[in-house]
């Protein structure tokens, strides 16, 4: 096993949606990793199509720089449409 | 229960003004239901001790698969043989879905399955019980995943991120088994033979208190419960789930028209739940450590499988390195 690699798992659950991660598999090879993925996370309907991607392709932000990265969005309340009070009379937009 | 005895190594649970500015900051996390994901820092006991109980937990998982494999070839009908093989491919998966969370951690699963094989890391007592009858298919989705299910549905909350994801996937699929499980029972006791009936209840005799024990040691003032609890890996006592079990069972097994295996089992108005007799601890002890009808049989096929199963590994890398040398060519 520890000349197998390991593949990050992501399902279209319908179509239409976007695919989401669900897990992760080992295997030899890409062929083998989505047969591995189709036997672990869609036994029951839960997809109509599979991503495999090897999991060291993945470059993440870690929980230390969750500050950097996100608190600056907070404080930008003018980014929201809820921002802009418009008169009534104008009625929805 | 799953995981039936984990050491945390801890003496005592430290209060937040003992630990350091980073410690302090992740119980506080812990305490607030924020879920501790892996990049995030974390104590070293808290990373050991999850490692153990995951570990633990997909073992059970694994070795689960072979008293039922037992019946596979055996099983009455076709019907039947597909629902076996349903569940102990979901077996296999919920081991899986848990060696990845476990992964999360740092943990190689080589090595822990290695540990498993040695004899070094537990799992589940109640793999260690032999299945002699059709009827013990019935009782082991009943009984044993019922089990399992009170203790995983609990888990959903625990406070590590992978191993709550997944005990959710894991719950979503264990209702089959139950479920199944107790049909088996039902149709033997409603349109079975007296011999078919009365196998039904000795199966329910052999796997009643095995099934109790699940949950593992009574709750004293151990400091692995405390710190266990306090980390929230743990979210209910084991006799409180324990508790949960027999009260939600002891209706259906009414329903089945049998008995257990207890003379003291009986409700308690005043507490609103079942009274039952005191557990054989002594015999828990002994198959945990080794000594039940059945551990050295099960450690022996698992290693067996993945000794003769190591030439279609070496194929499957030898193929993969081919494929790759010749889309470079």
């Amino acid at each position: 096993m520890a000349e197998w690699s390991l593949y990050e798992v992501f399902v279209r659950s319908k179509h239409g949606l976007n695919h989401k991660h669900v897990g992760s598999v080992h295997a030899s090879d890409p062929a083998m990793a989505l047969e591995n993925a189709r036997d672990l996370y869609t036994r029951r309907n839960e997809g109509v199509s599979l991503w495999v991607v090897p999991s060291s392709a993945i470059t993440a932000s870690t929980g230390d720089e969750k500050e950097v990265l996100f608190d600056p969005s907070e404080d930008k309340v003018y980014r929201h449409a809820s921002f802009y009070k418009l008169p009534d009379e104008v009625g929805h937009m | 229960m799953y995981a039936q005895l984990v050491e945390t190594g801890a003496k005592r649970v430290r209060t937040l003004e003992e630990m350091s500015p980073e410690e302090r900051a992740f119980q506080e996390r812990v305490d607030a239901e924020i879920k501790i994901e892996p990049k995030n820092w974390m104590p070293d006991g808290y990373r050991q001790t999850l490692i153990r109980q995951i570990s633990q937990h997909a073992h059970s998982e694994v070795v689960g698969m072979l008293p039922e494999g037992n019946w596979v070839t055996r099983a009455p009908t076709l019907k039947r043989k597909l629902q076996l093989m349903a569940k102990i491919q979901d077996e296999a998966g919920h081991g899986l879905y848990l060696y990845s969370a476990m992964e999360t951690l740092g943990a190689d699963r080589d090595e822990e399955i290695e540990k498993l094989h040695s004899g070094k890391a537990k799992y589940s007592s109640i793999f260690n019980y032999p299945t002699i009858s059709w009827a013990d298919m019935g009782a082991i989705g009943w009984l044993v995943d019922g089990a399992a299910i009170v203790n995983q549905v609990v888990l959903q909350r625990t406070s590590y991120g992978p191993y709550s994801r997944a005990m959710i996937r894991i719950c979503k699929e264990e209702s089959f088994h139950q479920r199944q499980g107790y049909q088996i029972l039902l149709d033997m006791m409603r349109g079975g033979t007296e011999e078919q009936k009365q196998m039904v209840q000795d199966s329910i005799n052999r796997l009643w208190w095995p099934s109790l024990m699940m949950f593992g040691p009574h709750d004293d003032d151990s400091p692995n419960s405390q710190q266990s609890m306090a980390w929230k890996i743990k979210r209910k006592s084991n006799d409180e789930l324990r508790q949960m079990f027999i009260d939600q069972t002891v209706p259906q097994l009414e329903f089945l028209g049998c008995t257990a295996p207890d003379p003291d089992l009986k409700w308690n108005e005043e507490r609103g739940h079942y009274d039952f007799g005191e557990i054989n601890w002594q015999e828990f002890y002994d198959v945990l450590k080794g000594n039940g009808p059945c551990n050295r049989e099960r450690i022996t096929t698992r290693k067996k499988a993945i000794e003769e199963g190591a030439w279609v590994r070496e194929a499957a890398v030898a193929y993969a390195e081919k494929q790759k040398q010749r889309a470079a060519a």
